[in-house]
């Protein structure tokens, strides 16, 4: 909403300045989105009159003029091919800043003519977007004034925010009532001067009270319509509005004056009949922004013989629009309902300052009223005669009572405001006041639709009295709980740990593409996007990794050799409240890099592991590892995490075929886990169990096994236990290769310790003879020789 | 001069002239090894009357502690000097970089989440959560924000195939939180609802997906002031500023009734709007079965993408979900170590 600071000072008596006014306004909730003041910037730019032009005599384009200042005569060349004789223009002088350019206009020479000025067009000056020539001045101006001023420019325009729930505040009345409640002025009463017809409204006329409860009109007959007075048209194009003509900007002065939306129609253009209805599937109306919409079924119109004439509320046709030669006008003023004008407004894609209004509530009792004034001013302005006027319907009004109890503008408000206060501000809002029992009983103005129970009331109070009287109050006690549960907190220390491990956070979309999504089970229709903002995020991820491989993509491109990233999000199965799972994966691909003097090498699985089980190493348990993840894992090179039956994640190699759709250079590896399932050691006990230490020599001894290539550590491990587990003390795998004919050996290193005594070379020799034959048995191994 | 007397004059010489450890090694054997002059010496006094064993004896032993002293003396400057040559031998430049594990970053909106928790926990606040992925009725109709409601427009909203005749969506706020928590605890509440929210908006300061934390109080009396206090505390607290001006003003949000929005003074020259908040709309208290003539409390809701934007000067929302290295390693975090 828009308005100038003179257009305010029209409905508001005060003595306030232009700062008091801004902060008011912000203050009360009409906040102040900004202030611009044209005239400031245009003020030096003056009239001029083109005195005598002639044909520049190096270049045809080109004319020199004198100009006549108001103060001397001066040379100007001038490329405009409107630029004539006794033409009044618009003058910059040498000094002058071009506001389109920002440039200092200079004298300068022309193709050796000197010129001492420009003259400008609506471009140069910021009045219009594109220009053809220079501006053509009114032959009435004064040469020498400033245009601005001439053009009433020099106006601040005050441009508020209006909340969806104070339409009243779309008119400048409005917004004076609000500003005068503040206490900041008074607020002049709207003009009610009743036009009695002279005849019968010769247009027949049927209302559908289901599409429109209230609807008024009138005819004017032998109108003069045309440009409209110079002082409506400077009002309108202050607020940056196109002035048209006579008739439509009087509508167009009512809508921004008082928030109250007209419609004139050409009465000689209307065939027939004039009929508001719902509108049928499939009918079709040429609107006057020259579009044709296809309508739905529903929607309020306003036809006549010839089919739809009008979109109720939200825009007129072309076929009745009034112009230059009208005679005969229909003015209409009526009450459309908020949802119905929406929708309507909504499917066909319309947006117009009527319907901005209609949908957010025109005060009810506001159509003849309005339709008096508009008439009066019609009248004024183009002459002619009214009809009596034709009225359908009721407003759709009913005072309701609201009770207020004082002593909850403290309680809730947490601010006291004594009564005599109270009543001021809603009396001068235009509430009736019943007085009741600590309190009050009011009735809310016909033009707020937004007052419906005591915390509504409250607010009132509040915002005229200003927020800023509130005082402040410490808030909370000392909590007894923590924020945060104990799942909850550990997703922190999950960040942290990933983090520790030389990953680097980030956050990637919920949404993915279901194509790629195809690679990792699928996205199921329940999770795809009616409305996607693009067919790239047009589903509900089903894992987290597609996301982390495209962003491991966009850097391995800004030519990034070693990626770790990891995510703490959610991925989706199913619709309901559980159907998202929490999960942290992360990759690394390219290199392992340590520091200069190691040789950095590929990632493998083993990194992607241990990323995996520092989460387990928090949580102080070890899962079982099953060989093979989902299919987009490497199935030889992969594994899934599990505690019994449920799974836990899984870590491993990305497959090749999930590499090539990526285009990703591998190798990947990376790692899932459902952080939200990990359970929570059933005792938590501070306490360690006791350190025992043995006072005697550990004594190592290597053994390096063959066996076959399908044999895993684990089961070569488990062998070395079942032989003896006594003396054994710790057991390390130190190397491991693959040897010929499916063999490979796996060297391992067992330290033996005895709590009671030195071990002798006989006892370990037994040991190492029972753990070889273990193996043996157990796997197939033998000692290496 | 005797042979004592010449033999401590050749030694003594000899032994300043020795440079290395091995020269001084062989002057030590021939003087005391197995046939060292020293020791011949030795085993000649056997063989001399008791007179001459006294007198000689006396002047072996103390040549022999002469020489004794004055090899220890000089091993020790030889071995000095050798120490010196094998570190001067052994230096290494210390400017090359050291050998760090490779450390990792916490994303800034991880880090600010933290923050605000701690912050809100300190005032006994606790963590409530809810789907992404919610009824029509939690996100809308519950918060009174009716079908056509001209703020359900405003809000871009993301629509998913509907479920048993629900529409579903995703949550364009963490406010459908609030609902849940009502439905199921009874007053007393005091929750924040950190979140992923989704709205169909893409430019430098919306994205489809942000991240939003929310705030309820439902109980007999706080009012407006606590309101304020409250986010005062926070806001100052967050933005480490104990002077940091905010402005409250009027504002509409469908669920809350009085309404705010909140400013902060932002490096003295304007106001940032940086919240929404106000007490909870009694039609939303009676969705939820809650007696709005017995309880009330407050509601905000933030974007905390924008609080980590305002605090460390990001300027471009979108740039949070990007997942550019050399973005996430300048505005990261190192991870802390957490209790």
């Amino acid at each position: 909403m828009r308005f100038t600071l003179s257009w305010l000072k029209e409905h508001l008596e005060t003595s306030a300045t232009l700062d008091e006014i801004s902060e008011k306004l912000t203050n009360i909730g009409l906040l102040v989105d900004k202030i611009k003041n044209l005239g400031e910037v245009l003020t030096p730019f003056t009239i001029c009159e083109i005195i005598e032009a002639k044909k520049h005599p190096n270049a045809d384009r080109l004319q020199v003029c004198q100009v006549q200042t108001g103060e001397e005569l001066i040379q100007v060349v001038c490329g405009a091919k409107n630029a004539r004789k006794g033409l009044k223009a618009v003058l910059a002088r040498p000094g002058q800043i071009i506001p389109s350019t920002q440039q200092v206009l200079k004298v300068g020479k022309v193709r050796d003519v000197e010129s001492y000025g420009m003259m400008c067009s609506g471009e140069e000056l910021l009045l219009e977007e594109t220009s053809e020539g220079i501006i053509e001045v009114d032959s009435k101006a004064p040469v020498g004034q400033s245009y601005a001023q001439w053009l009433g420019l020099d106006d601040p325009l005050i441009e508020i925010e209006v909340t969806p729930n104070r339409g009243d505040c779309l008119g400048i009345h409005g917004v004076a009532r609000d500003l005068a409640a503040s206490g900041i002025g008074k607020l002049k009463p709207l003009k009610t001067e009743k036009v009695p017809g002279t005849f019968p409204c010769p247009l027949p006329l049927s209302v559908d009270l289901e599409a429109c409860p209230h609807f008024t009109g009138r005819v004017i007959q032998g109108v003069k319509n045309g440009p409209s007075p110079k002082w409506l048209q400077e009002k309108l194009r202050s607020i940056g509005l196109r002035p048209i003509s006579a008739l439509v900007d009087i509508t167009n002065f009512f809508i921004y004056d008082r928030c109250r939306p007209l419609h004139v129609f050409d009465a000689d253009k209307i065939k027939g009949k004039l009929m508001v209805r719902t509108s049928k599937e499939g009918e079709t109306f040429k609107a006057l922004d020259g579009k044709t919409y296809t309508l739905s079924e529903d929607m309020t119109v306003i036809t006549d013989d010839s089919g739809i004439i009008s979109l109720a509320g939200i825009m007129g046709g072309e076929s009745t629009a009034c112009d230059d030669t009208t005679k005969n006008v229909f003015l209409e003023a009526a009450f459309f309902d908020p949802i119905r004008t929406s929708i309507t407004g909504r499917v066909l894609n319309i947006f117009s300052d009527s319907r901005h209004r209609f949908e957010r509530w025109v005060d009810p009792l506001s159509t003849l009223p309005g339709l008096e004034a508009a008439t009066k001013m019609i009248l004024d302005l183009c002459g002619g005669t009214a009809s009596k006027i034709v009225e359908e319907g009721t407003p759709p009004f009913e005072e309701i009572e609201v009770p207020f109890l004082s002593p909850h503008l403290e309680s809730l408000g947490g601010l006291y405001v004594d009564s005599l206060e109270v009543e001021k501000i809603f009396t001068a809002l235009g509430f009736k006041l019943l007085e009741a029992d600590n309190g009050y009983g009011l009735i809310p103005p016909s033009w707020r639709s937004d007052i419906a129970q005591e915390a509504d009331l409250i607010e009132e109070v509040l915002r005229m009295v200003g927020y800023n009287k509130i005082p402040s109050v410490p808030y909370g006690e000392r909590p007894e709980k923590k924020p945060l549960d104990s799942r909850q907190e550990r997703r922190f220390a999950i960040r942290d740990c990933l983090a520790g491990q030389g990953l680097i956070e980030t956050i990637t979309w919920s949404f993915m593409s279901e194509r790629e999504a195809s690679l990792f089970g699928g996205i199921p229709e329940t999770l795809l996007l009616n409305n996607p903002i693009s067919q790239e995020l047009n589903g509900m991820r089903p894992s987290l990794l597609p996301n982390l491989l495209k962003a491991a993509l966009q850097n391995q491109n800004r030519a990034h050799e070693t990626i770790t990233l990891f995510e703490v999000g959610p991925q989706y199965f199913n619709t309901t409240p559980d159907g998202q799972d929490l999960v942290a994966a992360g990759l690394r691909a390219g290199f392992f890099e340590k520091s200069w003097c190691e040789m950095k090498r590929p990632v493998d699985i083993y990194d992607a592991k241990a990323d995996a089980f520092a989460l387990f190493d928090l949580i102080h348990l070890c899962p079982q590892v099953d060989p093979k993840g989902p299919n987009w894992y490497h199935p030889g090179r992969s594994a899934t995490l599990k505690f019994g039956p449920q799974v836990m994640g899984y870590f491993g190699e990305l497959h090749p075929r999930v590499l090539k759709a990526f285009d990703l250079k591998g190798p990947v590896v990376a790692f899932e886990i459902f952080i939200d399932r990990l359970p929570f050691l059933k005792k938590k006990t501070t306490a360690k169990p006791k350190l025992e230490l043995s006072p005697y020599q550990p004594v190592d001894r290597d053994f390096a096994f063959v066996v076959g290539a399908s044999v895993s550590a684990e089961s070569l491990i488990k062998a070395v236990f079942k032989a003896d587990t006594s003396l054994l003390y710790s057991l390390t795998i130190f190397d491991v290769f693959e040897m010929e004919h499916e063999k490979k050996s796996i060297a391992l290193r067992v330290r033996f310790q005895s709590k009671d005594r030195t071990l002798t070379e006989k006892e370990i020799q037994a040991i190492s003879d029972k753990i070889i034959s273990s193996v043996a048995k157990e796997v197939g191994g033998v000692l290496r020789q | 001069m005797n042979r004592v007397e010449q033999i401590k004059r050749t030694f003594l010489k000899e032994l300043e002239e020795v440079d290395t450890l091995q020269g001084l090694e062989d002057l030590r054997v021939r003087a005391f090894g197995k046939k060292g002059e020293l020791t011949l010496l030795m085993k000649e006094l056997g063989q001399k009357t008791p007179e001459e064993r006294r007198t000689w004896g006396a002047e072996l032993n103390a040549l022999k502690d002469v020489l004794t002293t004055a090899l220890e003396a000089r091993k020790e400057i030889l071995e000095e000097g050798c120490l010196k040559d094998q570190l001067a031998s052994e230096s290494l430049d210390v400017t090359l970089p050291p050998h760090a594990r490779p450390r990792g970053k916490i994303h800034p909106l991880s880090h600010v989440l933290d923050q605000a928790i701690h912050i809100f926990g300190q005032m006994g606040f606790v963590v409530a959560e809810g789907p992404d992925i919610e009824e029509d009725f939690y996100n809308f109709t519950a918060l009174n924000i009716p079908r056509e409601h001209p703020a359900r427009q405003e809000q871009d909203t993301f629509y998913l195939p509907s479920s048993n005749g629900q529409p579903l969506v995703l949550r364009t706020h963490t406010s459908p939180v609030q609902i849940r928590t009502m439905q199921k605890n009874p007053p007393p509440i005091r929750i924040i609802a950190p979140g992923r929210a989704y709205r169909s908006d893409y430019d430098a300061t919306h994205a489809p997906m942000f991240h939003q934390i929310e705030g309820l109080v439902v109980d007999k009396h706080t009012h407006m002031g606590h309101l304020k206090g409250c986010l005062e505390e926070f806001c100052r607290l967050f933005f480490e500023n104990p002077s940091l001006k905010l402005r409250f003003r009027p504002g509409y949000f469908p669920f809350t009734e009085p309404s705010a929005e909140v400013d902060i003074s932002w490096k003295g020259e304007s106001w940032l709007e940086i919240l929404g908040c106000g007490m909870v709309h009694p039609n939303v208290l009676r969705n939820c079965d809650i007696d709005p003539t017995t309880y009330q409390g407050f509601a905000f809701g933030m974007g905390l993408d924008r609080i980590a934007m305002l605090k460390y000067g990001i300027e471009d929302l979108r740039l949070f979900f990007d997942s550019d290295l050399r973005w996430l390693n300048h505005y990261g975090f190192a991870p802390e170590a957490r209790e």
